[in-house]
């Protein structure tokens, strides 16, 4: 069964949007999406999403900047070599302060790449999907099911005291 | 905490998006008048470029005055903001919440007034793009060795990661200001900047840690950037510039100034929006005792400064400290030992650091006191260098006056830009710091 049908349920409550997907994940449903207004740590443990994978971009990112600072810094002062105040050519302490700069500035331009890409690399929910008050004070848990499931998924989403409950294609 | 136990998440959003209605004419009171005086600063600026730069008040041997002055403070002011924002983000300082915002916004415009100093104290300021390293027909680079050009570097990436840092936290907040906002254009303008968030546990996962990663970025900044500007200095040999204090001692000036300036730009956003129960005695509390810190060591600094001149048996070097403290501009000297070092002592007690009208005056004197600061360095020392022969005397002219007080404009124009288009306290954060909205139901524990 193509599992095309999606079910939001609105709840105004942190232990409350908890227990559901806990209630849900045990009925074997597993495609989930939490909407809050905020970060929160208990949503993020029952959702128990694989740690994100923007750390790698900031890590690579860094080291390329390093690179990139010790190349620029090298590479032209040995393409035109003047010696000024009589220092080295190539003089790595004066160079650190440039190859730090470079770290940071391309480590946090991936950073901002690896948020942008991994937070829209999954689709995002359609409007009907989404609710203006999530914004604001209330948490949505939304379900994405087979036609055949839909009322097994609202029987617990009610179960749970949900506050709407929203139908859409997804 | 208890003017704080009365929000609500909803009054929460309320509050903060009500700050973005319509201008209201005692905005408009102060942003014409603000953007005259930026007017007048260009007005000066462009004499300054037809004319020449003989206009500056620049005498042999003084030949950085004003302008890098002007340069070196609002880079310094930047500093508190991404110390509020960043650093007090890693310790889990509660007490930065409300504030954070409007530290960052003041961060990224005294990022963008520091950035035109460079240019106006040129004497050819169109050939400002040299500063850049670029691939030319000559392979002629830039000289990495010079501290002139790890400033370019160290304030752009400054500029950069804290516009970074900035706009990366506000996307929640823009949209739940897209979610509210009816009128159609503000409608399109916020969904454009809010890049299509929901708030989903997916988006937030990868936010969180792209948030922390930009603070873990930010906090070596704040130590480094004001360290090499001050090394524009004690990378030469000019006695007063020349020590290896000068990087700790910029930094923690440069904290200094910057909590007394958002000391003095949020008493009055405060008062206007009534945010008293988002900025509370607390904040005020938090911020004055960072003020006592930085004060004390830029204090201790001034004395060790002169205990170094006349340890190191150097005559030049006792001669420029006797002569900051007694010669010409003894005046500027003393004004910025006072408003440094003992006007912020009634802030050891806590009456005071609650008291919002004296913390304001003192935010005020603080901003003068370090304007003084960065002004007795540069202009004394090269006042009277090595050779007596060579001393001479600086007064800043009215063109640099100009200039100076339109960069302030240049300021508060962003600044007063910032309060009516975007959220100046972080909504998503405040709501971390209320209490978790729990039913008190018993969870099923049998996986």
């Amino acid at each position: 069964m193509k599992d095309n049908q999606g079910v939001l349920g609105i709840f105004s409550y942190v232990d409350v949007t908890v227990e559901t997907v806990k209630k849900l994940k045990r009925a074997g449903f597993f495609k989930l999406r939490v909407f809050s207004p905020f970060p929160n740590h208990e949503i993020e443990d029952v959702m128990d999403e694989p740690e994100s994978i923007v750390r790698f971009f900031t890590l690579f990112g860094a080291m390329l900047g390093a690179a990139c600072g010790v190349g620029f810094t090298v590479l032209t002062s040995s393409a035109w070599p003047i010696s000024v105040s009589a220092k080295p050519i190539v003089s790595l302490p004066p160079y650190i302060v440039i190859i730090f700069e470079l770290t940071i500035l391309i480590g946090a331009l991936s950073t901002l790449l690896g948020l942008l890409i991994n937070s829209r690399l999954r689709r995002n929910a359609p409007k009907s999907m989404y609710d203006p008050r999530f914004s604001e004070d209330k948490f949505g848990v939304m379900v994405t099911c087979d036609k055949e499931s839909v009322g097994e998924v609202e029987n617990i989403l009610s179960s749970q005291g949900a506050e709407e409950i929203k139908f859409d294609e997804v | 905490m208890s003017e704080q136990s009365t929000l609500t998440y909803a009054r929460v959003n309320e509050d903060v998006i009500k700050m973005l209605d319509k201008p209201t004419v005692k905005w408009l009171a102060l942003f014409i008048p603000t953007l005259g005086f930026v007017g007048f600063g260009l007005f000066c600026f462009l004499h300054q470029v037809y004319t020449g730069l003989g206009v500056a008040g620049y005498r042999h041997p003084v030949f950085w005055g004003v302008y890098i002055t002007d340069f070196v403070f609002w880079v310094g002011i930047a500093h508190s903001g991404t110390l509020i924002s960043a650093i007090l983000f890693l310790f889990r300082a509660n007490f930065r919440m409300s504030i954070y915002r409007i530290a960052e916004a003041m961060t990224v415009f005294a990022v963008l007034t520091a950035g035109l100093f460079p240019i106006i104290h040129l004497g050819r300021p169109w050939n400002f793009y040299w500063l850049f390293p670029y691939p030319n027909q000559r392979e002629l680079w830039v000289n990495f060795k010079s501290p002139l050009l790890w400033d370019v570097f160290a304030v752009s990436t400054y500029l950069t990661v804290s516009s970074l840092f900035f706009f990366v936290g506000m996307i929640p907040d823009i949209a739940a200001i897209r979610d509210r906002v009816k009128e159609v254009p503000r409608k399109i303008a916020y969904s454009v900047l809010s890049l299509g968030w929901k708030g989903s546990n997916w988006e937030w996962l990868h936010y969180t840690r792209a948030y922390l990663f930009f603070a873990a970025f930010a906090t070596p900044l704040v130590l480094s950037v004001h360290s090499v500007v001050s090394w524009d200095f004690a990378m030469s040999n000019l006695p007063g510039w020349h020590t290896t204090i000068f990087a700790p001692y910029f930094v923690a000036g440069a904290i200094f100034s910057g909590l007394g300036m958002v000391i003095t730009l949020t008493v009055p956003i405060r008062k206007i929006f009534h945010l008293e129960s988002y900025i509370t005695l607390d904040n005020y509390d938090g911020m004055a005792k960072l003020i006592i810190l930085t004060s004390s060591i830029v204090g201790y600094a001034y004395g060790v400064e002169f205990f170094l001149a006349w340890y190191s048996g150097s005559p030049y070097e006792w001669g420029q400290f006797y002569y900051r403290a007694t010669g010409q501009y003894a005046i500027f000297y003393w004004i910025m030992v006072v408003c440094n070092v003992i006007i912020p002592i009634p802030l050891w007690f806590k009456a005071v650091r609650r008291n919002i009208k004296v913390l304001f005056i003192i935010s005020i004197f603080i901003n003068i006191g370090m304007w003084f600061e960065r002004f007795n360095i540069i202009v004394i020392s090269l006042s009277e260098g090595f050779d007596p022969a060579a001393w001479g005397i600086y007064m800043p002219s009215w063109v640099e006056i100009g200039i100076t007080v339109g960069s302030f404009a240049w300021f508060f124009m962003f600044f007063l830009i910032f309060i009516k288009t975007l959220p100046a306290v972080s909504i998503a954060e405040m709501k971390e710091i209320l209490p978790m909205p729990n039913k008190g139901i018993k969870g099923d524990h049998s996986g």
